[in-house]
């Protein structure tokens, strides 16, 4: 067996070069290779000068501005549910910010270090309203489009197996050939979480036709990740994106930094802007690097309104990503 | 008289020389294999990964709709990868006589001095071979999944359906008494091919011929369907009824298992017609010359005299033909049709057991092809040429 391996090894290509400095790396290549979605309204996606923007990818140019100085410094890698988690360990990508599920296996037994949750969703469900359905444990029998590679297909499974209810998987590799798939009814329903639902129900041009259920399954918390081994840099993407929701609970936005710079009477707010104490010194980086991930697109709060929130096509209200004083569950730990 | 190679002349020596060479060259590839092997073990091992087979025998965890063997969400993903060979396998082997019959049809069809005939065959060879293979899969797939939704399927009879999900047909409940008929199958087998060889014989013996056909009809189709019927037609069908979202029972042929085939069998058709074609037109005219002038007939022209000296020439390039095709419904991962490569890319992304997953998909693919040049060359040197 372990001749065996060792052939494998042999004949597959070198499996990359999980670097000790991917700090280093990132400041020589003057660039942040992030992994992003294939396209997914909202968290990823082209605008109208065809450049990719969405709540994912402004995580990518917050960090990337923190490092680099310049959010435009990142290099996108359109990863589909399948070849993101290869694409992370070789080190084709430095982070990895694109919607995916921190779970025990993947922290754990896959070797990555996920640096909190951007995003708490569930898996739901989307069908037709003249199928009549309410609920999911309704669908026996049904076709049901999944992407393969992801937790929502584990989920269905479990789902369906604790309802002992059948139903006829249809596995798909992007979001984009799932809801072609759905909108051909090659399935009945499509599952994924709950914001990539709304994303797709949002490009549909007949949305009022199709309903959510209002069942989710499970509990699916979206963040950023990187390789596990890099603490100094997964400190980086943690502390990057504790910055951009302490900055919503501090009320420092992209409006008011400015003047916010010239100091405040909330020490902890100056700790984060560089203005007092050294915090970006202890990261590895400049002492305003908050300022800059906060230049870059605004805090967590700006962000989530720009791209999902109410008054962008997706509809997402705050609901649990709301901050834990204003009834939500997301809480970043204090900058001291 | 050759000369002894010894250490001082070694270089001075033509034969010696060359051994030194392939030596040098061996040791070149061994120092490569050498490093990436250490390469990767220690990136692994930087990368805190495990290697190892054992992940086969942990828990999928997820469905996969196209089973020939009993599968569920918690069987091992040794056997979910087993379930994606099977349809590696099956796929393949429907595209490989699909292809076959269809390439040997079309490369016959257009040597045809029938002008429409030839043409059309000519524009479907050019049109199928000339269109990559992904996207004529891709094709196929949107038109079938184009086809009417379930609720206004096409029902033929009351008990297939087609729609833009497949097509659904009632599938066999075998009893036991139905036992009887196949062994009335296997008899009746074995009694057409006694007759085979005795007719051969005796028409080489006397001249005389005997209605093989006929007799294999008879024999092959009537017997078995009289033992069926006095047995009371011991079989169940299990009809497809609708249900709220699909139908249920009987089997499902899937759009993407349909769209692979048609996909496959189309395109290599195309390449195995101008095989067929060129192994045709290798056999000089001065062969069916020579039989009608016997008196031959000319289908018995094609049948005995053409087609076994064309077979020659058409073997060994149909052997690769074979194996293009099984490497290529791969790509059956394009529409989610879920072989091999499809279900192994989902263990390998929950399991995350990268470089085990891609040998084995090596190691199978290897097989696969293997086993196929082993029977095409066994088959090859059967009917070649018999030279004394």
């Amino acid at each position: 067996m372990k001749r065996f391996s060792l052939l494998i090894a042999a004949m597959t290509l070198i499996s990359g070069v999980a670097s000790a400095g991917t700090l280093d790396d990132v400041k020589k290549r003057g660039a942040l290779q992030c992994g992003i979605n294939t396209g997914l309204a909202g968290f990823a996606y082209t605008d109208d000068n065809g450049k990719w923007a969405g709540f994912d990818v402004a995580y990518c140019r917050a960090l990337a501005s923190a490092v680099l100085g310049n959010p435009d410094k990142v290099k996108y890698v359109n990863l589909t549910g399948k070849n993101r988690f290869p694409a992370l360990a070789s080190g084709e990508i430095d982070v990895l910010s694109r919607n995916t599920t921190w779970t025990f296996s993947r922290d754990v037994k896959l070797g990555f270090t996920f640096v909190g949750v951007s995003y708490y969703d569930g898996q739901g469900f989307i069908g037709r309203k003249k199928l009549g359905v309410k609920s999911a444990k309704e669908l026996d029998g049904a076709s049901i489009c999944i992407q393969t590679g992801t937790t929502t297909e584990l989920n269905l499974a479990d789902f369906f197996r604790v309802n002992k209810i059948k139903y006829e998987p249809v596995p798909i590799e992007t979001n984009e050939e799932a809801r072609k798939a759905y909108l051909a009814e090659r399935c009945d329903v499509y599952t994924t979480d709950a914001s990539g639902l709304a994303a797709t129900k949002s490009t549909f041009a007949d949305a009022d036709k199709h309903m959510v259920f209002p069942e989710i399954i499970s509990k699916e918390p979206l963040g950023p990740l990187v390789r596990q081994g890099d603490d100094a840099w997964a400190d980086i993407a943690r502390w990057t994106l504790n910055a951009l929701i302490n900055a919503e609970e501090y009320g420092v936005t992209s409006g008011n930094i400015d003047k916010m710079l010239k100091g405040t009477k909330n020490p902890e707010i100056n700790r984060m802007l560089g203005t007092e104490g050294s915090l970006g010194e202890m990261l590895g980086l400049q002492k305003d690097w908050a300022v800059k991930a906060l230049k870059a697109g605004g805090n967590y709060g700006e962000i989530f309104d720009r791209y999902l929130g109410e008054k962008t096509p997706l509809g997402l209200s705050r609901g649990l990503n709301a901050l834990w004083n204003n009834g939500g569950v997301l809480y970043a730990p204090p900058m001291r | 008289m050759t000369n002894r190679i010894t250490l001082g002349n070694i270089w001075f020596d033509k034969r010696g020389r060359g051994y030194l060479l392939q030596l040098l060259v061996l040791f070149c590839v061994a120092i490569f294999l050498a490093v990436i092997t250490s390469n990767t073990i220690a990136n692994l091992q930087r990368a805190g990964l495990t290697s190892g087979f054992g992940f086969l025998g942990d828990q999928a965890f997820f469905d996969i709709n196209q089973r020939l063997i009993d599968y569920t969400s918690q069987s091992s993903f040794g056997r979910a990868l087993i379930v994606g060979l099977l349809n590696t396998v099956l796929v393949s082997s429907l595209g490989i006589l699909t292809a076959t019959l269809i390439g040997f049809i079309a490369g016959v069809l257009r040597l045809s001095n029938n002008w429409l005939i030839s043409r059309l065959i000519t524009s479907y060879v050019e049109v199928t071979r000339n269109v990559p293979l992904l996207l004529q899969i891709i094709f196929w797939w949107a038109i079938l999944t184009s086809l009417p939704k379930v609720r206004e399927s096409i029902s033929i009879f009351g008990v297939s359906f087609i729609n833009n999900r497949g097509l659904r047909a009632p599938s066999p409940n075998f009893e036991d008494p139905f036992i009887w008929v196949c062994f009335a199958i296997v008899v009746c087998l074995l009694l057409t091919l006694a007759l085979y060889v005795w007719s051969g014989r005796r028409q080489k013996l006397t001249g005389e011929t005997f209605p093989i056909p006929l007799a294999g009809l008879f024999l092959l189709v009537i017997t078995p369907l009289v033992v069926f019927y006095s047995l009371g037609q011991p079989i169940n069908w299990d009809i497809p009824t609708r249900t709220r979202f699909n139908f249920r029972g009987g089997f499902n042929i899937t759009p993407e298992l349909l769209a692979l085939w048609i996909a496959l069998a189309t395109y290599t058709g195309a390449f195995i017609s101008e095989i067929v074609r060129a192994g045709i037109l290798s056999v000089s005219t001065g062969q069916s010359e020579a039989a009608l002038s016997l008196g031959l007939r000319k289908n018995q022209t094609m049948r005995l005299i053409i087609i076994p000296q064309a077979l020659r020439v058409i073997i060994p390039p149909l052997t690769s033909q074979y194996l293009n095709l099984t490497k290529n419904s791969s790509l059956a991962i394009a529409i989610g049709y879920q072989d091999l490569v499809s279900i192994g890319g989902t263990i390998l992304n929950q399991s995350g057991h990268a470089l085990e997953v891609v040998g084995i998909w090596m190691f199978v693919y290897l097989s696969l092809s293997l086993a196929t040049s082993a029977f095409m060359n066994w088959y090859n040197k059967r009917i070649s040429l018999v030279e004394r």
